[in-house]
Formats: C-alpha cells, structure tokens, sequence
C-alpha cells in the first residue's frame, strides 16, 4: 500500500515540474526588491521546515511498511509507550526549528515591515542620500484604482508608472470598502481601508510591465479591479508624465465624486491636474462639500467632544451612501434581474446630489429604524 | 416600522414575488430536484407509516447516540450541498477565461463562495465534530447520557434550524455576497442592503446558540458524568481533545454571537459600531470574528486529532506513545489558539512588532502539533499495524496534514504573508489542514465507529474506493492551488485574463471531480453496507480489538449504555478489562433510571426559523409572534414534571441476556 502511495505521489508530481517550467510563478521571480527579499523568506523558512518535514514523511511510510501486521519479524511490544530521551527529542527538534524560524521572523518582520522607509535599492546599492522618493497616493474605488502623483501634480485611474530604482512610497486608503493593493512583482499587499491610511514602500529593479489588483474581495466589481505597473527608466517615466499631462483632464472634487461611482471594468484615465487636498479629502471621507472630515470628528472627540452641539454633526458624518448613488447601474443592471430593488432603483427616493450633501439618506434618517431598503 | 398604510407590505415585509428566483435555470432545476427528492422522501415515510416511529424514536429523542447520528445525517446532507457550490465554483473557474465570463455572473458567484465557506464550516465540519463527540464520549467515559439530554436534543435542532434558515437563502431571496466572514462595511446595511447578510446573521446565531449549549453539555458531561476511578489523565484522549474543543466552544462562540449581533444592530438599529459612518471602526469587526475564527479552527480539529489518537493506538494494537505529551499538547494548544488571530490580518498594517508577536505564536502551536504527529509515529513503532480503513484515513492525513501545517508556518512569517496573503495559496494551504485534518479524521471516525452505532461495520472495498479517490482528488483540487498562489493568483476571482493559468484551474477541476467521486463512493458504502449488514454484522461489541469502554458494550449499545456503571483501573479501559479476563456480570441487575423523550426542542427550533424568517423579510409581526411563542413554549416545558422514567430491571436483565446468548454463539 505504501509503495501504491509513493508512485501515485511520484506520478502526480512529474507532470507538474513539467508543467512548472512552463508558468510564470511571480511570487518566486518578482522584480521589486522588497518582494525578492520576501521571496527569500518564503525560501529559507520552507527549507527550515523540510528538515523535520521530509524525515517524518519518510518515517511515516518506513513504519507503515515495517510494522504491517503481515510482517511477523518487526518487534511487537503493545505495552512500550513511553521514552523519555525519545519524549525530549520530540519536543525539542520543533522547538529549535521554531527558534530559528521565530528569529528570522521578528527580523525579517521588522526588517520588511511596509511602514519602514527603504535602506537600499537592492542587495548590492545602498539608498543615496539625496534621493527623494517618489509619492504615490493610492485610493481603492469601486471597482477601480486610482493613483495621484502629488508631486507631480497628475493622476491616473487603473495604470501607474514609476522609474526604476527609485523607491517609491505608497500611501493607501479606500473610498468605501476594504481592498487590498498588491503588486505580486513588486512587493508584497496592504490592506486599502476607508478613512485610515496604510503605507508600503518599495522600489522596482528592472523594467517592466507588471499586473497590479484587488487582492481583497470587495464586491461585484471586483475580479476586474486589475491594472498595469509600468516600470521604466528615467526618460521612459517623463515620458509617461507628459503623455498624462497632455492626454488628461481635471481632477476636482466634482470629477473624483463622479469617479467614485461604481463601476465595473474602468478603462485606464488620465488626469493632468489634481486638486492639491483631494486625496486628504478622500482619506477623511469629507469630498462631499458639507460632509465633515473623520480628522475634525476625531479632533472634537479627543478634545472631550462637542456635547449636545454634536447632534448637530450628525449627518455630515455619513458617509455610507455612495451605493444609493445614480451611478450605480453599472453593476446595478446585472442584479436588478435577481434581486430585484436593491440599491438600484434607490435614487427615484433619495437622490443623494439633490440634498447637497446635507441631508443624507440612510438608515438613521429621521430617527426611524427602519434601514435604508427599498425592495418593494 | 408600523407605519407603512400599505397592508402588503406590513404583511410580507420586504418579501415580493420577484424575491423567488424563478429566472435563474439553475435555481429553478435545483429546486425541482430539491422538491421532487423532498416529495418522494415524505411521500415514502407516508406510505411506509413510519412517521410516528421517526417521531416517537428519532426527532424526539433525547437518546445522546441518537442525536449523534443525526448531528452526522444532517452534516452529510449538508456536504452534498456546500460540494455542490464546490464543483460550481471550480467549474466557473476552469472556463472563465478569454472574455468568456463563465457561466456565472458575480452576483451569483459571489453567494455561492460565501454559502460554500458557510455551509462546509457551520453546518458541516461542526455537526461531524459535534455529531462523534455526543455519540462516543459519554460511552467512553462510561456514562448513560450527557449531563443534559433534553438541551442536546434541543442544540441538535438549533443547528439544524441554523442550516434551514441558510438553505431557505437558496430559494426565497438570496445568500450573502460578501465572504464567509462577511467584512463590514461590504456586509453592512449600505453596501449588502439585500436580505442575503440577514440569513447569514440569523442562520449563523440560531446554529451558534446551539452549538454553545451543546458545549456546556459536553464539558458538565466530562466533568461530572465520568465512571469511578476515571481520573482526569485516565480519560481516553479522544475525550480529552473533546473536553478542549468544548472549552473553546464555550468561550468563543459567545463573541461570534456577541459580533454577529453588533452587526445585526448596525443592518436593524443603524447603529453604527463597525460603519464608516459616525466614527464606526470596521477593523474591529475583523479582530473580533477572529477571535471567534481562529479558535473554531481549532475546534474542528482537535476531535480529528482525538479520533487519529484512538485509531493509531487501535489498529497497531499498542498503546498510544506518550499519552501524558499528547494531553498537554492537546491543552497548550488549546490555550494557544486564543492568542494568533491577528496572523489572519497582517496586512491590515498594525506594525512589525505586533505582526511579528502573533507570527511567533502561531508558529510556536506547530511544536504542540509537531510532537502530537511524532506521538502518532511512534505509536505505530514497534505496533502491528493492521490497515483497515479507519488506519488508511490516519495514514492520508498524516502525510497530507504536515504539509499543510507547513504552508501554514510559512503563511505564519508576516513578510511572506504580504505576498501570499488571500492568494490561492492562502485556499489550498486551508483546505489543506482541513480535508487533510478534519475531514479525513471525521471519515476515520465515522468508519471507526459505525458498528457501534449500527451493529454491523462499513463495507471495506467502497471505504478503499472513497479513500483513495478523496486522497488523490485532494491533490489533484489543490496542488493546482498552491501553484496558482505563487503565480500571483487571488481568491474570489470569477473571471481572468491570463490565458496561461486556465490549465491549473482545469487540474483543479478535475481534483474535485475525483472528491465527488470519493463522496459518491462513501453514499455507496453506506447503501452497500446497509445490503450486506449480515455478513459485516459485530455481534461481539468489539468489532477492532478495541481499547476504550465503547467497545466493552454491545454493537449497537442498549438504550442505557451499560448495564452497570464501570469501574476504571487504568488507560485503555477495556483492553486493560480484557488483559485481566473481565467477566461481564449475568444476574442482578437493577432498574436503570433514564430521561424521557420530548417534542420541546423540535418545536422551539422550528419556531426559530420562523423567528428568523420574519427578521430577515422584515414582518415584524411574524417575528414577535414567534418570538413571543418561543418564550411560552420554553416557559411551558418548565412545568414539564414528566421527564424520566425506569427501564425496569426484568427488561435489562432480558437486554444483557440476550447479548450472554449472541457472544455465546460467537465462541
């Protein structure tokens, strides 16, 4: 039976080293020094695994066979259960193998944590001095990217570019539900949240166009929220600016609140200005005019908040009502088959343009309880 | 919420016609089979006059054996469904690429990866857990019941209330489309306005509300119920890893139900805990289902891990290797589990030191775990490994469940996280422990234990068959995955552009192929054995050679366990008994004092799902009224003075005769 096993095994894996030589595993040959090191890791901490894992593996089938009930010759002793040398061993083997392990890990956790401004370009060039990385802040729309460059002053929607060898920094957050940026060839996701902000750093090593998506599920829309990292050299990158600079148009607060919108399948947009608060606005949740920023909300709170004065905040602190937007038939269409009256047909009752921000609809409207659902 | 004039609506709330999905073939084909299978099925029980015989012996029974095995139908029932979502997902996977888009759209794709994650977590995976530890432990412990019979028998119907309310998603409305942990603010009233969260939350608390009642059963079963001499480090370690899964149960369940209703009160009461709106914090949504969430894994697997122990040291005829090791190992891990469930979110960014703290301690459970596998190994040196099907299970998952554990470690290293992080990678390393784990270890246990329960064992070829086709079918359905992982590939996708990873998807395909094969072959086993029940037929009580007290009475065991309480000498009870030549006694016997039977716990579950369904459609009016019946209804068994019974002296005395005259034959 166990020899059964081992050629089954045998047979299953052939054809998959076959087949491996011929997929391009991205997570093992990435192209960003951050997510090389990562790699490595993975690497090194299998390897320290295998040393306990291959020898149990193959004293599992070595006792299986030797100790089948045909075999009349190996030892039977039903009663020997206990050895304490034998009982150390156990214990021990793992603990070293977890020591060892525990203390790449909280180095390399440090080491690699996504908040830590670079030290190097990669493993042979130390970071000048004088380099100044490039800015890149990232906001997770529904179900598309977008991407300001704040010292550049542009922006783009689903397609992003940078220099090679220059670090870059990443500040990220979500205009409504969670995602997740990841760019498996450049370094390893972070979460994109609303009203908080994560940060990555990192830096791309060779040139390239790299896939860049969602790696946190986030409704409908989701499986597209797929876009391209462009990485090229110096030239190649101004290059890209100026196209954008030439081929965009204005990102106002008006234009990022029809952005925002969902929809599905967003083909890539350039902006060649954009409104130098915007994405503080964004990250605050306070695009909307006469919505309150989460900043100003958590600095009345810290100051021992507003009293009775804060009933009066109350409704520029919604933020939830994006879905009952007009912009929603995108995606709206495609369910209104099965469920039918959800979100979609919202706006005929509260169109949320039409209140100026003001009077938010939603389930505390009013004072009701009765949530925000018109499937009638 | 009254004042709505229209009658319509305050009668059926949110539900309208076009709630039933009538336009969906798929559904609509489902439920045909769904409605003709449920016709037959009740037209038969109708036709056979068995109705009363399920009622009087089955539904109502407060029997622990009983509700076992049901907790062990419904779970069975209930694979066939969350596979069902399986091979859909696989399916639209293999072919959703070039533009195709498959052939399912995301507001149908999405509900079936949740109610996949859902149904084979909630309402498969525990009703196994649950199903082995209510039949096995109190005849382990040598017990006659669990400490509560009537609350088990109602825990059993709140679970299967829980999965009726899920199943009901299927045909009435829609099932959640955010996840099987249903994130917020995705899950909240704003961006799931449907009625898909609200079947997940009120399936979820009525199942969970049964779930922590039949832990503290099982605890005070252990605790108090144990035979004289069974000291704490006597316990046979199947009962030990019971007694561990049940503390956790017991303290995690209650924060599952605590934030499932925070979310209940945010879709109802627009509150605002975890909104973006009015300074809600999601982020503490994710923290709190984790600490529920990762302590649940735990408890799935500890049982496999008891179930492993008892087959190892059974089937090489030899006591387990370090008992002593294998209970504390069983107990830090345990305590262990409360402390990793950041590991499942590193990439929300909390900062090196906190990532790096829960990395540690999650990789410090693999020691505990390491050396349970190591116990297990060294049980079978020196052994006479006998491999019956039970032993092949423990073999699959020995091999299958280190690797597993090693991914596990890996995605354990916060940086290496960052890139496998919600990847494939992240599925098959979980289905890995999973199947590998708990799967294969409920299947060992259903097999192991299956002559006890019905008096005749599994048929070993069909066992063989679904054996080996689940085992290859694993790897074949997730190798492909770990694959998939490294290449960049995230979960929860339902359509791709990337030509080049079509052909894992279709190897995956094919994997869970050969799964169904491997579960049409336990169904088969199942009909077969029940064919040739006289040929597989244990008329000893001892079908394996076993080593526990579940073995020391008969196949399939009386009503009251054991006739007379047995007195523990030492481990391994029985083959301790059948070591000194036991004599079982032949006269004397007294009356048995034994619980009675009572429709009160089918009632109050049926009248949960009422509840619930008045919730979820918004009629309120149902819903207070069932709500108001389920306290009279509780408040009435109170007065129930009519709960026991004795089995009267002279009918043991003719039970145990019978069984002198069967074991005679057998010498």
């Amino acid at each position: 039976m166990p020899i059964a096993t081992k050629i089954l095994r045998l047979l299953t894996v052939l054809p998959l080293l076959l087949l491996l030589g011929g997929c391009d595993l991205v997570v093992m040959a990435p192209s960003g020094d951050i997510a090389i090191q990562q790699r490595d890791l993975i690497i090194i901490s299998t390897i320290l695994m295998l040393l306990i894992i291959i020898p149990v593996i193959f004293l599992i089938f070595i006792f299986a066979w030797r100790y089948r009930q045909a075999n009349t010759e190996a030892t039977y002793d039903p009663d020997w259960h206990h050895s304490t040398g034998l009982e150390v061993v156990i214990w021990s083997a793992p603990l070293l193998i977890i020591i060892a392990l525990g203390a790449l890990t909280w180095i390399s956790t440090h080491k690699l944590d996504p908040y830590r401004p670079l030290d190097r370009i990669d493993a042979d060039q130390p970071i000048a001095a004088d380099v100044k990385p490039l800015t890149v802040e990232v906001v997770a729309l529904d179900w598309k990217w977008l991407f300001i460059y704040p010292d550049l002053g542009i922006a783009t929607v689903n397609e992003i570019a940078a220099p090679v060898n220059v670090p870059i920094t990443f500040k990220i957050t979500a205009s409504s539900v969670m995602n997740s940026l990841y760019i498996p060839a450049l370094a390893g996701q972070i979460y994109a949240m609303p009203a908080m902000q994560t940060k990555l750093h990192a830096v791309i090593n060779k040139a390239g166009e790299y896939e860049g998506f969602s790696a946190n599920y986030s409704g409908d829309g989701f499986s597209h929220m797929r876009f391209k990292f462009h990485g090229v050299d110096q030239q190649g990158f101004d290059a890209w600016v100026a196209q954008v600079k030439s081929k965009g148009t204005a990102l106002n607060r008006d234009a990022y609140l029809k952005l925002e919108k969902p929809s599905v399948r967003e083909p890539v947009r350039f902006f060649a200005t954009v409104d130098s608060d915007l994405y503080n606005a964004i990250l605050n949740l306070c695009v909307r005019p006469g919505q309150m920023c989460v900043n100003e909300m958590m600095h009345i709170d810290m100051t021992g908040g507003a009293g009775k004065d804060s009933e009066e905040n109350r409704d520029r602190l919604e933020y939830d009502n994006r879905h009952s937007g007009s912009g929603h038939g995108g995606h709206g269409a495609g369910h209104a088959s099965e469920a039918p009256g959800d979100a979609a047909v919202e706006p005929a009752q509260h169109d949320m343009n039409q209140h100026d921000g003001q009077s938010m609809p939603g389930m505390n409207h009013g004072g009701g309880a009765e949530p925000a659902q018109t499937n009638n | 919420m009254f004042s709505n004039p229209d009658l319509l609506k305050f009668v059926f709330g949110r539900l309208t016609l076009d709630s039933i999905p009538y336009h969906e073939p798929i559904l609509v084909v489902t439920f045909i089979v769904v409605a003709l299978g449920g016709i037959a099925l009740l037209g038969a029980l109708t036709y056979f006059r068995v109705w009363g015989y399920l009622w009087t012996n089955w539904l109502t029974s407060v029997d622990h054996k009983k509700i076992g095995i049901m907790y062990i139908i419904l779970a069975v029932i209930m694979l066939l469904r969350g596979f069902s979502d399986a091979i859909m997902m696989r399916l639209q996977q293999a072919i959703a690429f070039g533009g195709s888009g498959g052939y399912l759209p995301p507001h149908h794709y999405d509900q079936i990866f949740t109610a996949h994650g859902v149904i084979m977590i909630f309402f498969v995976a525990m009703p196994l857990v649950t199903g082995l530890m209510n039949f096995v432990v109190p005849l382990q412990i040598g017990a006659r019941d669990v400490s509560f019979p009537f609350l088990n028998n109602f825990s059993f119907w709140m679970t299967v209330a829980g999965a009726i309310i899920v199943m009901l998603s299927l045909f009435i409305g829609e099932f959640a489309r955010t996840g099987w942990l249903a994130y917020p603010p995705l899950s909240g009233a704003d961006y799931s306005p449907g009625v898909g969260v609200d079947y997940y939350i009120w399936g979820l608390q009525v199942a969970g509300i049964g779930t922590t009642l039949s832990g503290i059963n099982l605890i005070a079963t252990i605790i108090k119920m144990r035979a004289p001499g069974m000291t704490l480090m006597k316990m046979p370690v199947f009962t030990w890893t019971s007694l561990c899964t049940n503390v956790l149960i017991v303290a995690t369940f209650p924060i599952l139900a605590a934030t499932l209703a925070l979310l209940t009160l945010d879709r109802y009461a627009g509150m605002n805990f975890f909104t973006n709106d009015l300074g809600g914090n999601p982020m503490m949504y994710v923290n709190l289902i984790w600490i529920w969430g990762h302590p649940e894994v735990y408890i799935l697997v500890l049982p496999a891990f008891g179930v492993f122990s008892e087959v190892v040291s059974t089937f090489c005829g030899k006591r387990l290797f370090g008992y002593t090791s294998m209970v504390y190992a069983t107990v830090v891990i345990t305590v262990l589990s409360y402390l990793v469930w950041l590991h499942h979110f590193f990439t929300m960014g909390a900062g090196a030191s906190v990532n790096a703290f829960f990395g540690i301690t999650t990789m410090i459970i693999s020691i505990p775990t390491g050396a349970k596998i190591f116990n297990w190994l060294f049980t079978m040196y020196r052994g006479r490994i006998r491999f019956e099907v039970p032993m092949l299970w423990t073999m699959g998952f020995m091999v299958t469940f280190v690797i597993g554990g090693m991914t596990g470690v890996l995605l354990a290293v916060p940086p290496a996280d960052f890139v496998l992080h919600n990847s494939l990678f992240l599925i098959a390393h979980f289905h890995n422990v999973i199947i590998g784990g708990v799967v294969f270890g409920m299947f060992a246990g259903i097999t192991y234990w299956f002559p006890k329960a019905f008096g005749y064992k599994l048929d070993p070829f069909w066992g063989k068959m679904s054996f080996w086709f689940w085992l290859v079918g694993f790897y074949f359905a997730f190798m492909p995955l770990y694959v998939l992982g490294l290449m960049g590939v995230t979960r929860r996708v339902n359509e791709f552009e990337d030509p080049s990873l079509q052909i894992w998807f279709v190897i995956a395909a094919f994997g869970a192929a050969l799964i169904a094969v491997g579960i049409a072959s336990f169904i088969i086993q199942l009909i077969v054995s029940f064919f040739k029940r006289d040929q597989l037929r244990d008329t000893t009580g001892d079908p394996w050679d076993g080593r526990t007290l579940e073995w020391s009475t008969s196949s399939p065991p009386p009503e009251y366990n054991f006739a007379f309480t047995p007195v523990i000498h030492d481990h391994d009870t029985w083959w301790d008994m059948k070591k000194r030549r036991y004599e079982r006694p032949l006269t004397g016997f007294k009356s048995i004092h034994m619980p009675k039977n009572t429709g009160t716990g089918i009632i109050l579950a049926g009248l949960n799902v009422v509840f619930a369904f008045g919730m979820i459609w918004y009629m309120w009016w149902l819903a207070i009224l069932a709500f108001v019946a389920i306290v009279a209804v509780a408040i009435g068994h109170t007065f129930n003075y009519n709960r026991d019974f004795y089995i009267p002296a002279d009918e043991v005395s003719n039970t145990e005769g019978e069984r002198t005259r069967l074991l005679a034959g057998q010498a």
